[in-house]
């Protein structure tokens, strides 16, 4: 039995950071696209006006009781904000088109957008302080923004930037400078607007992308230059990408915690993690459209068995956005299933009572 | 044998230090015993799916991967040019990336493809369903590798599968990319012939849906 009065989302999400042991275990549905579902709207429609994502936000953090609001809109957002094209589809997230970096001598001539003064990245900053008016110090908002070492992806595509990382290092640094530039200030910006926290992807600083030597050699410095200036906390994403290799690396940075890939079995990475860094994760949001209500529970009471007990965990996907085609009925019984087995004391498993798959 | 463990070994080492000039002074030296392509072909294969294998149990990363295969591809090329007669061109092949602009998954098949001899129609990236079933239908090919990026661009590939159903087309579609290595039956659920699997072993896949022995 839980004698602990129950928390807001915020108190939650807090003491799981703190490496305490909440009520229960936080909730972290990272929805973002999904709003557009909820709002039967065409994805384009949804994400042109920030009242759509405040509707959406709030009617999501109802529906599935979640512990957080994600202000996140799309990831090609950064490189809109620079004049890139921004790929519609009808049921997945917007994605980036043409990279607008086609030759390394574009580089020196960049320009850094800014935050509050581009359309785009300033209808997240409205969403973000009117999420904040709605939800006040109750529930967290998540911002996101990306690295600068994983930013360049949709700049100038992989192929390209993995030839400037492995051959051109005077013109990574020159991107680097101008990207950990652009990182803070849109980071800060929306931590100005009311976000409690920032999701710092960096898909590019895991070993199933990058190796660790050349990221050490790398990624690492801009990495630990740029979290140090962004004025709040911040998880590190790695999108699926294995984490636990670099979690080391991640601590350096200041990181308070870690997005981890259904790939890796949460309870080495919380012996890893060592009370260093809160595990974020890591129910693979893919396998999720398949799951029926017995796996459902059965993974996420899994997850908290191995991942919750003495706080530092927040019980979210692998990715950092749940897919589309994810069934709502699939959120609801996670949502469900947290509640009925992510209170803490965490109990041990019982293995006759976990339900298999059939 | 012993031989050709130690070259392989030797070989994905040049590979994965990126060094080109030791891989390719252990290809010169085969060509030198055996002038025939086949024998590089068996090294090269060895090697990148040892590589291959490698960055399914976390050794390795993806862009190292995508090296090895680039380095692979420029090496074949200066042994075996693309027009080069003894390029083989059975099954006819074509690639391409479905609705995404991210070709760095087309970009390591086709090396690993092409840095086995075979010749591959690059149809490139951004392609819709309807698209690139046109171009591969107008080409006649035998197999179509559609690399995907996200959930949504993969689950398209079940409307390619319905467009060459409905020209009756007996084209194989091999499907792969991020959204198939994290869902191991998505390529069921949207009709394809079979998964890429790791892009390594993208040869042995081709010989399996083609109804011949695995490589």
């Amino acid at each position: 039995m839980n004698m602990l009065r129950e928390m807001t989302s915020m108190e939650r999400v807090m003491t799981a950071i703190g490496q305490k042991e909440p009520d229960r275990v936080p909730l972290l549905l990272l929805l973002s696209i999904y709003g557009a579902r909820e709002m039967d709207l065409p994805v384009r429609d949804y994400f042109s006006r920030a009242e759509n994502v405040v509707v959406a936000q709030c009617r999501m953090l109802a529906k599935y009781r979640n512990d957080c609001i994600y202000s996140f809109f799309y990831a090609p957002v950064e490189v809109e904000a620079w004049g890139a094209e921004v790929v519609y589809c009808e049921e997945g997230p917007p994605n980036s088109g043409e990279p607008f970096i086609r030759t390394f001598a574009q580089i020196a001539s960049l320009e850094i957008p800014n935050a509050k003064s581009t359309a785009c990245l300033a209808r997240v900053l409205q969403a973000t302080a009117l999420l904040k008016q709605e939800v006040g110090m109750n529930v967290p908002i998540i911002g996101v923004v990306m690295s600068p070492y994983s930013l360049p992806v949709m700049q100038m595509g992989f192929e390209r930037y993995l030839e400037m990382l492995y051959d051109r290092p005077a013109d990574f640094e020159k991107l680097m400078q101008v990207n950990e530039a652009f990182c803070v200030s849109w980071a800060n910006a929306q931590l100005e607007a009311g976000a409690t926290a920032i999701c710092y992807f960096n898909p590019l600083a895991s070993p199933t992308i990058i190796e660790r030597e050349l990221y050490a050699r790398t990624g690492c410095a801009v990495d630990l230059r740029t979290v140090a200036r962004i004025k709040g906390p911040t998880a590190t994403h790695l999108a699926s990408g294995m984490a636990i290799p670099v979690f080391d690396d991640l601590v350096k940075t200041g990181t308070l915690i870690a997005g981890i890939s259904a790939q890796e079995d949460l309870a080495v990475a919380k012996q890893a993690a060592a009370g260093r860094l809160t595990l974020l994760g890591n129910l693979n949001g893919l396998d999720m459209v398949h799951w029926d209500t017995q796996n459902t529970v059965r993974i996420v009471r899994e997850a908290i068995q191995k991942g919750a007990p003495g706080g530092g965990f927040l019980l979210s996907d692998n990715h950092g956005e749940i897919p589309w085609q994810v069934p709502e009925e699939v959120l609801m019984t996670i949502s469900e299933a947290v509640r009925q087995w992510g209170g803490y004391p965490i109990g041990r498993a019982d293995e006759s009572s976990v339900p298999h798959a059939v | 044998m012993s031989d050709m463990k130690e070259q392989c070994s030797q070989f994905e080492n040049a590979l994965l230090t990126l060094d080109r000039v030791g891989a390719l002074r252990i290809l010169s030296a085969i060509r030198q015993e055996s002038p025939e392509f086949e024998r590089m072909e068996i090294l090269i294969s060895a090697a990148l799916e040892s590589i291959g294998l490698k960055w399914e149990e976390g050794g390795i990363s993806l862009s190292q991967v995508y090296m090895c295969g680039v380095i692979c591809e420029e090496l074949v090329e200066s042994f075996l040019p693309m027009n080069e007669k003894d390029r083989k061109s059975f099954p006819k092949m074509a690639i391409a990336v479905l609705e995404d602009r991210h070709a760095l998954g087309k970009r390591i098949v086709s090396s690993i493809v092409r840095s086995k001899g075979y010749l591959l129609l690059d149809y490139g990236s951004g392609l819709t369903a309807g698209e690139i079933v046109e171009k591969a239908l107008e080409d006649k090919v035998d197999v179509l590798l559609i690399s995907t990026l996200m959930l949504s661009s993969a689950l398209k590939v079940a409307v390619v599968m319905d467009l060459l159903r409905q020209s009756s087309s007996r084209i194989k579609v091999i499907a792969g990319g991020a959204p198939f290595r994290l869902d191991p039956g998505l390529w069921r659920n949207v009709g394809a012939d079979a998964d890429g699997g790791n892009a390594t072993q993208i040869l042995s896949v081709i010989a399996h849906v083609m109804g011949g022995a695995d490589e």
